[in-house]
């Protein structure tokens, strides 16, 4: 055997590098190499370079300076920073609870045996699958002024008598926003959370039948309590990617009308890849590193609680 | 007794999942009832949005003759394929090491690839476009396949070491009994014993791909070059001018590749999705 060959001869140079292979260490270093490599030159590095890009004057195609708290301190007296500041937190919370509410609503529907499941399952992932600028793109379309099917549908059934303005007024189009990305966050908390409801005994239910207990109490006192762990990770996770949301808003405003609906990463997108300000563009996104650090905080408290 | 219960089941179970699936599935209804429209039809008031009265497949054609739709799938298969295959790689051999081969700085590592996934593209973007500059890769989709890994590789490592978690270690320590080397052991026992791991990363490399808008916005500019999502809003919007129905095409046939991969995998799917938040 291959073995008994490496302890007969006098080791040579492949010897000695297949012995070191036997290594866990060696090997162990070798086999992350390639994924250490990538993520360190495209993603640990850009991220430290961010962070100094916010403090130069960087603008593309020339070397920037190092200018201190500059672009902070303009931005803090942006009235347009702020605005964007109230409504990406705006935007964040107020998708995230509504996410999570109906997520968990399906979740406990479609948690019970019934004829195609599999296949309802399947539909209700679709708006995850389906890709978010596609999808966007066809909102833009439904909140069209003048020939959205949902106008047409409330002004008939006389709820409304004039069409709506979804993305001409500021707040309709918050409120349109709002809606693209419930939609499309609502499987991500209903199929990760059905995985959690499946876990739970049935004989619990049945306890708290005896019991008398009606559904809304045994929702509130056996469900949830056994479901917030996946849930707390499940709401980290959504909030992050709906903090630093950026196709669904940049696809169906573009962040109007006139800068109303920007959040963080439409604006940084704006000064830097439009007006050519890296500079500016890095220190608007790294106004997002605190909540970033919060939620990545209360995943790992949660995953080694789990451990 | 019959009666209440079947009353109770109605409101209980079927009038709300008839809700949701009208809420998750309209927007995918006014999609397809765009395309099948002629121009005439959908600007049309009088007539009811609803209805196709008179369905055309003129939307696909325009489509397909007056924008170079299937060079931007092509662009998108490319840069979805290389990307997923360079993460697999890298996320295989770097997931068996964290979980099985213990190093001493196996721990940390895994934290570190943990911590990667969580970093938004959009506090990437910016840095990276000045790197790509710098690299003279710009407006080239190479640039796509170097940092789609990025936020691929956290995921798919992730995802893998909970696979190898599940492979029992006397197989490993049988094989090596035997005199097996590691390298074999892995490539012999180990690989194919997680394969429907691999299947599941893989799917959800590619949609992950398919799916990117960030990177391709900011990265490519001519349109040749562009990737779907990137083509159909820059290239279909042209200053007031929407086209509504070919966008709605574009929007319908781009999606037809993920939702073919997904239905065909949806329990791999649902499995890694479900794997990974409870790791």
């Amino acid at each position: 055997m291959e073995s008994e060959s490496i302890y007969d001869r006098p080791p040579g140079m492949r010897q000695r590098f297949s012995r070191a292979l036997e290594n866990p260490t060696v090997l162990g270093l070798l086999f992350v190499a390639p994924a250490e490599l990538l993520l360190l030159v495209f993603l640990a590095y850009p991220f430290v370079l961010g962070i100094w890009l916010g403090f130069t004057d960087t603008i593309v195609g020339r070397q920037g300076h190092y200018i201190g708290w500059q672009n902070y301190i303009d931005l803090v007296n942006d009235t347009q920073f702020w605005l964007t500041a109230f409504n990406t937190f705006f935007y964040t919370v107020i998708a995230v609870i509504l996410k999570a509410v109906l997520g968990i609503g399906l979740a406990v529907v479609l948690n019970r045996d019934f004829k195609a499941k599999g296949l309802v399952r399947a539909i209700v992932l679709l708006p995850w699958i389906i890709p978010t600028a596609l999808s966007a793109l066809c909102f833009w379309w439904l909140y069209d002024a003048t020939f959205s099917g949902i106008s047409w549908a409330l002004v008939r059934l006389g709820i409304i008598d004039h069409y709506i303005n979804f993305l001409g007024d500021p707040w309709n189009a918050r409120w349109s926003l709002i809606a693209a990305n419930v939609w499309r966050g609502v499987p991500f908390f209903t199929i990760g959370l059905l995985a959690g409801l499946q876990t739970i005994s049935p004989d619990l239910y049945e306890a708290a039948d005896i019991d008398g207990a009606g559904s809304w109490k045994k929702f509130r006192r056996i469900t949830l309590p056994l479901l917030t762990p996946l849930l707390t990770v499940v709401t980290v996770f959504s909030t992050i990617w709906t903090f630093a949301d950026f196709q669904l808003v940049w696809i169906i405003t573009k962040g109007g009308p006139a800068g109303a609906t920007h959040i963080f990463g439409t604006l940084s997108y704006e000064r830097a890849m439009q007006g050519g300000h890296f500079g500016m563009g890095a220190a608007i996104s790294n106004f997002m590193l605190p909540v970033l650090v919060i939620c990545v905080l209360i995943a790992f408290m949660f995953l080694k609680k789990e451990d | 007794m019959a009666i209440e219960r079947s009353g109770s089941k109605l409101f209980k179970f079927y009038l709300p999942l008839v809700m949701y699936l009208v809420f998750l599935l309209f927007p995918f209804y006014w999609m397809v009832n765009t395309v099948f429209k002629s121009d005439k039809e959908l600007y049309d008031m009088s007539l009811n949005p609803f209805y196709i009265h008179h369905p055309t497949v003129h939307n696909i054609v325009r489509l397909f003759t007056e924008t170079i739709f299937l060079r931007w799938m092509a662009n998108t298969f490319f840069v979805a394929i290389l990307a997923t295959l360079i993460s697999l790689a890298a996320s295989l051999l770097a997931a068996y090491a964290i979980q099985r081969l213990r190093f001493k700085t196996s721990g940390p590592t895994g934290v570190a690839i943990f911590l990667a996934y969580l970093i938004p593209q959009t506090i990437l973007f910016i840095p990276l476009a000045s790197i790509i500059f710098k690299l003279k890769l710009w407006d080239s989709l190479w640039a796509l396949v170097l940092t789609y890994p990025t936020f691929l590789v956290p995921f798919c490592t992730w995802l893998l070491m909970g696979y190898f978690k599940s492979i029992p270690k006397e197989m490993e320590e049988c094989a090596m009994i035997d005199g097996a080397s590691r390298i074999r052991i892995f490539w012999k026992i180990i690989l194919p014993l997680c394969l429907p791991g691999v299947l599941s990363a893989g799917i959800f490399c590619f949609t992950l791909s398919w799916n990117e808008y960030l990177y391709a916005l900011a990265f490519i500019s001519s349109s040749a070059k562009k990737t779907v999502p990137i083509g159909l809003v820059t290239e279909l919007v042209r200053g007031d001018i929407y086209h509504w129905g070919s966008l709605m095409a574009g929007a319908l046939c781009a999606s037809v590749p993920v939702a073919l991969v997904y239905s065909f995998f949806v329990e791999q799917y649902v499995a890694g999705m479900t794997g990974a938040l409870k790791e």
